[in-house]
């Protein structure tokens, strides 16, 4: 079967941001000192099971971006036509998890839908009970077996993947302690995660784990799906606000006067409108300008897709003023000390001061910045979603399922795995982001005094 | 001190012309007023006279910026600019799409918003500064450290996990008060417990940290050593000595927020159903009334210019060396 692969805007972004990760790794790769902080991030085991957890919401995230169209089996005149649904790498990995939809609510691990519905049974009587599940369980002859077939499938599961983790930390334990990273979290974490993946991809071959929602989609598949609209939120938001902070606060610090002046003006003005409410302001003017150009996008996926580019340019938009005082500040303070006034007496340029003087000393700033307001701006999604001003409602996100979940809180019985699905995985993600960003701000933070030196 | 206020007051004109002049190009120059006439009338099918009625009735069918037809001072006063954007700095907020006066709406709605926001910010005031004087108290200890890791879990839960959970515990499980509404007067205390419970709760994390790193910075200072030696118990330099010089940071902080308050918080508002100014903008939100949302964040900004001033004031109540001139 033919495809054909589409690079969304976001997709474009996230491979720019990863380029330019990759191409900073080397860069510090390449510099004993700069490597020096990064060092004692390693060194601290929060750290670095933090990172290990985020790098598996990473690759989740990264298998999602890789998006394409698969070929409709009917030509067109010869021409190829391709299906208008935008599918994904991670998709087609979970292909089950996404193509098996019940008709609606059912509970985690349930053989049976939610309610109660009218089964014409083989005699042709009507009769009011809990009809089976199209997927969930359906090898199963009898219902009542339902909990053993389960135990048994999850222990398969879990003793699988913990054979597979004692592998991976068998073959990686001396490579880690090599680097002086802490082996013995890092083994337990890497134990019990595998041990979790082992378990939940065992029974998502019969069942629906997490259950699924109103119209039947498994609450797992949407839980995974929604990790890459967090982390894009996450990251894309500092392509606007890492160029805007750091060339306008350097800037306005380094060569003061009316310069300065404009930017604090700008910086004031947008940091003394609510950030709510100008984000608010800002989405629903986007919202016009979408719907009266249906003609831009060829799929609903783009257009969706073009909206979360656009809050992502919002946040960025009404989050750098922060970051730009802090640099501002920071330059100021800089350009009086006595090596920039040798560089200048020595006649070296503006330009060259800014960029070999300035810019190196100010990059931990930045670095922390980022690292500590990625989890927050994760946490802003849901609520901008709740808000009505968040992603397009059509985008798999942890803000869209906890809204749609957010009305069967009233059902009697409850409909409560969505939202603890929503909340857990959102609660793992943002916990991970923000033990790994105290671990980066103990370890780059100037001004907590260490004596003791790693090598 | 007076001299100084009266040109703060003037400095932060420039601020709300930004604003205002933000506003306007967001609101009208992005998408024009034809584009939301067929916003709210539908997409499709949309005759001509019909946009043009909108237009009439909500008061968009004049000139941007400048009105040539009009002769004098009409030039200036004839436009969408004068009328609708400009209006707002003598507080006249105009009309909202059901035909509403936003004055009066916003003058009748804060205090349902204030009576959530104003408890909130006293209560979580005390308890995010004792619990933080706690933890500085038995800093470096198990006791600490568990505070702080305590601290980061709650930081890392969603505020709405916060609220869908306490609502479904107190008044679902507990039935101990009602899941939502309000009245006047005391009668509200049933409504308004829970909301200024959970507002102290979601941020007891992120709020109480903070202070502990003002506090801990405190510790190390020259006065701390000086008040021990004097003999001081440790209860009494923190409480008595610390806290009162750290002053300085945690207004810094806090004073900014204290005329916001009136604006209330969009989600508890929303979820409990009081009826102020936090749920009068979602619903605004939620039905694309621009005029209701431009008067908000006109207003938004407005009362933030005021907490930044207040702010300064507070510095001279609390540091008599400051000395504002």
């Amino acid at each position: 079967m033919s495809f054909m692969p589409v690079i969304l805007l976001s997709d474009a972004l996230v491979f720019l941001l990863l380029a330019a990760g990759i191409a900073c790794a080397w860069y510090v790769r390449q510099r004993e000192h700069l490597l020096l902080p990064w060092r004692r991030v390693a060194q601290s085991a929060t750290a670095m099971v933090s990172l290990l957890v985020l790098s598996l919401f990473v690759l989740v995230g990264l298998l999602d971006t890789l998006h394409y169209r698969v070929a409709l089996p009917e030509k067109n005149n010869g021409e190829t036509v391709y299906s208008p649904e935008v599918l994904s790498v991670f998709d087609k990995l979970v292909t089950p998890l996404r193509a098996q939809t019940e008709k609606t609510y059912s509970a985690p691990l349930a053989v049976t839908l939610y309610a109660k519905e009218s089964i014409i049974d083989a005699s042709g009587n009507v009769l009011r009970d809990y009809p089976r599940l199209r997927y969930g369980g359906s090898h199963l002859t009898d219902v009542r077996q339902r909990d053993s077939d389960a135990l048994r499938r999850g222990l398969a599961g879990a003793l699988t993947g913990l054979m597979l983790g004692v592998l991976i930390v068998l073959g990686s334990k001396h490579w880690f302690a090599q680097r002086g990273w802490p082996v013995r979290p890092l083994s337990i974490a890497i134990l019990i995660i595998s041990v979790l993946i082992g378990t939940t991809a065992s029974l998502a071959t019969a069942y629906h784990v997490l259950g699924t929602d109103k119209v039947g989609q498994d609450v797992l598949y949407l839980s995974l799906k929604s990790i890459r609209t967090g982390l894009i939120i996450g990251t894309v938001t500092t392509l606007v606000t890492l160029p805007l902070a750091l060339l306008l606060g350097i800037a306005a610090g380094y060569m003061r006067g009316w310069v300065d002046d404009v930017i604090q003006y700008v910086y004031t003005v947008l940091s003394s409108i609510p950030s709510v409410l100008l984000i608010a302001a800002a989405v629903l003017m986007m919202q016009v300008t979408i719907d009266m150009h249906p003609q831009w996008f060829d799929t609903s996926a783009s257009r969706a897709d073009l909206r979360l580019v656009f809050l992502c340019l919002i946040l960025g938009v009404t989050s750098w003023t922060g970051l730009c005082r802090l640099l501002r500040g920071e330059t100021l303070k800089l350009r009086e000390m006595e090596y920039i006034q040798a560089a200048q007496a020595f006649g070296v340029s503006p330009m060259r001061i800014l960029t070999r003087h300035i810019m190196p000393n100010v990059m931990h700033i930045v670095l922390i910045s980022l690292v500590m307001d990625f989890s927050g701006l994760v946490l802003a999604e849901a609520v901008l979603s709740y808000v009505g001003v968040g992603v397009d409602p059509s985008m798999i996100s942890f803000g869209t399922m906890i809204n749609a979940a957010r009305l069967e809180m009233g059902r009697e019985p409850m409909v409560w795995w969505a939202l603890t699905a929503a909340f857990g995985f959102m609660l793992v993600l943002v916990l991970a982001a923000n033990l790994f960003a105290d671990a980066v701000r103990d370890a780059f933070d100037p001004r907590l005094n260490r004596t003791e030196s790693v090598m | 001190m007076i001299a100084y206020l009266i040109r703060r007051i003037l400095y932060s004109l420039p601020i709300l012309v930004g604003v205002n002049l933000l506003t306007f190009a967001l609101f009208f120059v992005v998408n024009t007023p034809d584009d939301m006439a067929r916003m709210q009338l539908g997409i499709k099918r949309v005759t001509p006279d019909a946009i043009a009625q909108w237009k009439q009735q909500h008061g968009y069918d004049k000139p941007l910026l400048l009105n040539s037809a009009a002769s004098g001072t009409g030039k200036i006063t004839g436009t969408i600019f004068w009328q609708k954007s400009a209006s707002m700095f003598v507080l006249d907020f105009g009309y909202s799409d059901d035909g509403r006066n936003i004055g009066r709406e916003i003058a009748t709605r804060m205090w349902p918003s204030l009576s959530i926001a104003l408890p909130t910010f006293l209560v979580g005031l005390v308890v995010y500064i004792t619990f933080a004087l706690l933890m500085t108290l038995f800093r470096a200890t198990a006791l600490d450290i568990a505070g702080v890791a305590l601290c980061v879990l709650l930081m890392s839960v969603s505020g709405l996990f916060y609220i869908i959970g306490g609502q479904f515990v107190v008044s679902k499980l507990w039935h101990l008060v009602p899941i939502s509404g309000y009245t006047g007067g005391l009668d509200s205390f049933k409504f308004v417990v829970l909301p200024i419970a959970i507002g102290v709760i979601g941020s007891v994390g992120s709020s109480s940290r903070w202070y502990r790193t003002i506090f801990l910075e405190e510790i190390g200072k020259d006065y701390v050593r000086t008040a021990r030696a004097k003999g001081l118990s440790e209860l009494a330099v923190l409480f008595r000595h610390v806290l009162k010089n750290a002053m300085i940071p945690i207004l810094t902080g806090v004073v900014v927020v204290i005329p916001l308050l009136f604006m209330g918080s969009l989600l508890t508002e929303s979820f409990f159903g009081i009826p102020g100014l936090g749920s009068y903008t979602i619903d605004a939100i939620n039905a694309q009334d621009f005029s209701v949302v431009r008067a908000m964040v006109f207003l938004g900004s407005l009362l933030y210019i005021a907490g930044l001033i207040l702010t300064d004031i507070s510095y001279t109540i609390a540091d008599p060396r400051v000395r504002l001139s």
